[in-house]
């Protein structure tokens, strides 16, 4: 379909194109060497190790919105955190046709790299848990993927639905980026090693919200 | 309370004090929404995130990290993690730019090359997942197969980022904003043994 729901996202403000796509790359460009100067080249002790390997203690879920990057909010240094984003920071279920994605990280995460605590951070204003709150039963999903991959929070909607009908939209919206954090927490254990790591007290899981 | 849980807080701290109640002119509009310009692919390496190399800033970049910052062809059935992202960034967001990142020594690529044809998978998930590159490896294994491992992996990671700019192509919406000059792919490279970032267009 062509044509997407408008009321989703209204965009008052932009900000101005880029002159050309040498704008856009010099950016990064010059992005890459302020770290390399003022970071890179400034802590050898911490860089070199990397070089050969990396042995973080975090795997980190996070929703891949622009505000919320979980290097930036939380301090998260290279080497700390093997680090997932997709939209509204989803974890489905184990299932090898549908969800290699996040299958292979998973799997990567814990069997690989043996890391020992699995975050998973919703937050504020998540245009995916509002998305998955707009959906109509019975109704066509109006994009190609976006409905199909936020209904993997659905039984979190299902029960923000039942228990806060009263509440205003956006406060429903409030609870259900944290109840889908939840689903994604109770997911993670349909992975059989993360049921065995987690048996073993070798992984634990915790959630997060960020409310900028 | 855990340390691991501990180390989150003091971190989230040090953001709030030092950048996000100093910055109030970024961070006020973005309470309201997120314009971004560039949508990036970057591996789920704890050593590689872009925000972090690239000093992307809030706002500025929507982010996609996976294993080996692989972009699949479109599939409904196997790849709405992927095509979520890409749909919501190119007809909700509007990005200008989808970059996608590959990086020096990364494990997915090291599968990727690694395969054994005809051998059964070892993971449940990771080489099926690594397997997007596949085309990237046949031509490597044609064109470098002089190479140390090494080497070709080094090659791999390039060639791999080039699978996932023309999988990009697949997704209608892509293909019609490129067309109409609304949207531009970029290639990437961060080497962090030798300290470089290299870009280019297919």
């Amino acid at each position: 379909p062509s044509i997407h729901p408008s009321h989703l996202f209204p965009f008052p403000f932009r900000r101005p194109p880029f002159d050309s796509m040498d704008a856009a790359v010099e950016r990064l460009k010059t992005g890459f060497e302020k770290f390399k100067t003022e970071v890179y080249d400034k802590k050898p002790d911490f860089f070199e190790p990397l070089k050969a390997g990396q042995a973080p203690k975090y795997m980190v879920f996070a929703c891949a919105d622009s505000r919320v990057c979980p290097s930036v909010t939380l301090g998260l240094e290279p080497g700390e955190a093997f680090t997932i984003r997709n939209i509204a920071n989803m974890v489905p279920s184990y299932c090898k046709n549908k969800y290699a994605g996040v299958g292979s990280a998973i799997e990567y995460a814990v069997c690989a790299l043996k890391v020992e605590v699995i975050v998973v951070i919703g937050h504020s204003r998540c245009g995916g848990i509002k998305a998955l709150l707009s959906l109509k039963d019975g109704a066509d999903d109006s994009f190609h993927f976006v409905e199909d991959w936020v209904r993997i929070g659905f039984p979190a909607k299902k029960k923000v639905q039942t228990e806060c009908a009263s509440m205003p939209f956006d406060d429903q919206c409030t609870v259900l980026e944290k109840e889908a954090v939840n689903v994604s927490l109770q997911n993670l254990l349909t992975y059989p090693f993360v049921k065995e790591g987690v048996s073993n007290g070798t992984l634990k899981l915790v959630g997060g919200h960020y409310d900028f | 309370m855990d340390p691991a849980v501990e180390r989150l807080k003091t971190g989230f701290e040090k953001f709030k004090t030092e950048v996000y109640d100093q910055k109030p002119d970024l961070f006020e509009p973005l309470k309201a929404h997120q314009s971004p310009k560039y949508m990036v692919f970057a591996c789920a390496d704890s050593r590689v995130c872009p925000s972090v190399t690239l000093g992307l800033e809030p706002g500025e970049a929507f982010t996609v990290r996976n294993i080996a910052a692989m972009v699949p062809c479109y599939c409904k059935n196997k790849h709405t993690g992927v095509g979520s992202a890409i749909e919501y960034a190119v007809c909700a967001l509007k990005v200008e730019f989808i970059v996608v990142i590959g990086h020096s020594r990364c494990g997915g690529i090291k599968a990727l090359l690694n395969l054994k044809d005809g051998a059964d998978d070892t993971f449940h998930f990771v080489e099926d997942w690594v397997r997007i590159g596949y085309p990237a490896r046949k031509k490597v294994k044609d064109e470098c197969s002089e190479m140390p491992f090494e080497e070709q992996c080094g090659v791999l990671e390039k060639e791999a980022v080039n699978v996932s700019l023309q999988n990009l192509s697949t997704y209608p919406f892509v293909k019609e904003a490129v067309a109409n000059g609304t949207l531009k792919l970029v290639g990437g490279h961060y080497d962090f043994v030798s300290g470089k970032f290299d870009t280019w267009a297919l």
